[in-house]
């Protein structure tokens, strides 16, 4: 059961220019804890998500992962992050994308670990194919690979389900489940409701960068999607 | 040794890319060969004038070609959010950036070996055989523009007007490395001696590499991240 904070938000702003992208953001995540990270378009689940992800500072406030600092070396070998983009390189094999980010993350055999995730996601087969000739689909559960293929404590997901085919939906439910299942913590942005509450252990609603809502899931919100953005979200 | 085991990843990233899709190396050296075609037929320089505009004829080329290199450094990491895929792995902003120098010196410096006969050819040059010193000014000079322009290259990655703003920032940075390389360029094309009057362009070149070189590391991060 979720135990210690793996994730701590406390007070952080981000401004673009002079607009409050998010607003004194402050909530915890518990370890093992599944959480899904909601609110319209622009309302600043991406940027919350840069923000824990290394990728970008807060204005203000603090943000601590795995009781580090996110951009601590150590932090960033346990997080896993899957982003709008694929962040997976056109000109190189599937085999050499994934090789390269073992590599990156220190992983002791990167050729075996690149191998292993190719067959997991169902790529081994072309493993040796560039990506630029890939499906879409293909592309996505690259992806996903390159984002687990780490073991990550910690995953971030931003709108993990967008654009993915029926078989790389799977891939990503079943690796999800077994991840909370060992004990990882996600937090994920999403649109998709029913997919995301379906995982959820907690959810947060942010509007117009405000946290509106931070709770756990309740039963009413997997039977109505809708329900929470009726009740906290914005008319 | 993890610094470089990781930048080399890089590198080797960046130069796998680049030999599948040609796309710099191919722009940057038509570049470098019409220029220094259209300079051979603009004028018809006797030996005296060839020796005086030598070494700035070259170093125009090289740094001209170079921002086309330059240019593409960080901005083929915007495909697909690459860029963000590798600031969020555990390697550093000083291990992405040292990966990305090596790599976009190794094709300068590529470029610059083909460009050099070339302009011996058109411009009826007698290579000195004080080669080994050119060639190391070449490796001096190149890697002053290489590290500059990578630096320039992540500054002004997200901005739509990268392709001019980087000449137009990486230039005036680069006027004492390209000073000192166009001097010493010209004496050893010459076949002039090299005095101690020319050493302190050496001493120059060297500082420049070193100095900005330590300067880009330790900046970097605050590029990428902010």
């Amino acid at each position: 059961m979720p135990s210690t904070s793996a994730v701590a938000i406390e007070g952080v702003w981000k401004f673009f220019g002079d607009y409050p992208a998010l607003r004194d953001i402050s909530f915890d995540v518990a370890g093992g804890a599944c959480l899904a990270l909601l609110g319209r378009n622009g309302a600043g689940k991406t940027t919350l998500l840069r923000i824990l992800g290394g990728l970008s500072k807060p204005a203000k406030g603090r943000v601590t992962l795995l009781g580090q600092d996110a951009r601590a070396e150590i932090t960033r070998k346990r997080i896993g992050l899957l982003g709008h983009g694929i962040g997976v390189y056109e000109e190189l094999s599937a085999y050499e994308n994934l090789r390269l980010f073992a590599r990156l993350y220190g992983i002791e055999d990167p050729r075996k670990t690149a191998m292993e995730w190719l067959e997991r996601t169902g790529l081994d087969r072309v493993s040796d194919g560039l990506v630029r000739e890939f499906s879409r689909g293909m592309r996505q559960r690259l992806a996903v690979a390159r984002a687990f293929l780490h073991n990550p404590a910690l995953l971030l997901l931003d709108e993990p389900f967008t654009a993915l085919d029926d078989r790389a939906i799977k891939v990503l439910q079943d690796l999800l489940k077994g991840a909370l299942t060992e004990g990882r913590t996600i937090i994920m942005s999403t649109h998709q409701l029913r997919e995301a509450l379906e995982l959820a252990t907690d959810v947060a609603l942010i509007n117009r960068g405000r946290l509106a809502f931070r709770g756990e899931r309740t039963r009413e919100m997997l039977e109505d999607p809708g329900w929470l953005y009726r009740h906290y979200g914005e008319a | 040794m993890n610094f470089l085991r990781q930048a080399w990843a890089v590198a080797e990233k960046d130069l796998r890319s680049e030999v599948r899709s040609k796309e710099t190396v191919n722009a940057s050296l038509s570049f470098a060969l019409v220029i220094l075609l259209l300079f051979s037929f603009a004028f018809d320089p006797d030996a005296e004038q060839v020796r005086q505009i030598s070494g700035g004829l070259l170093w125009l080329v090289f740094a001209f070609a170079g921002t086309l290199i330059l240019n593409r450094s960080f901005a083929r990491e915007l495909v697909n959010d690459c860029l963000d895929a590798l600031i969020a792995s555990p390697a550093s902003g000083a291990q992405l950036f040292f990966g990305k120098c090596l790599a976009n010196y190794a094709l300068l410096v590529a470029v610059e070996c083909i460009c050099l006969p070339i302009f011996a050819v058109f411009y009826n040059v007698r290579l000195p055989q004080r080669i080994a010193l050119l060639f190391l000014v070449m490796l001096l000079g190149t890697w002053g523009i290489t590290v500059i322009g990578t630096l320039f290259s992540a500054m002004t990655v997200n901005l739509r007007l990268r392709e001019l703003m980087l000449p137009t920032l990486v230039y005036p940075m680069l006027i004492p490395a390209l000073i000192g390389a166009i001097q010493l360029s010209t004496v050893l094309i010459g076949g002039e001696p090299l005095g101690a009057d020319n050493q302190i362009w050496f001493r120059l070149l060297i500082a420049f590499d070193l100095i900005f070189t330590i300067l880009a590391l330790s900046l970097v991060e605050i590029v990428l991240v902010g």
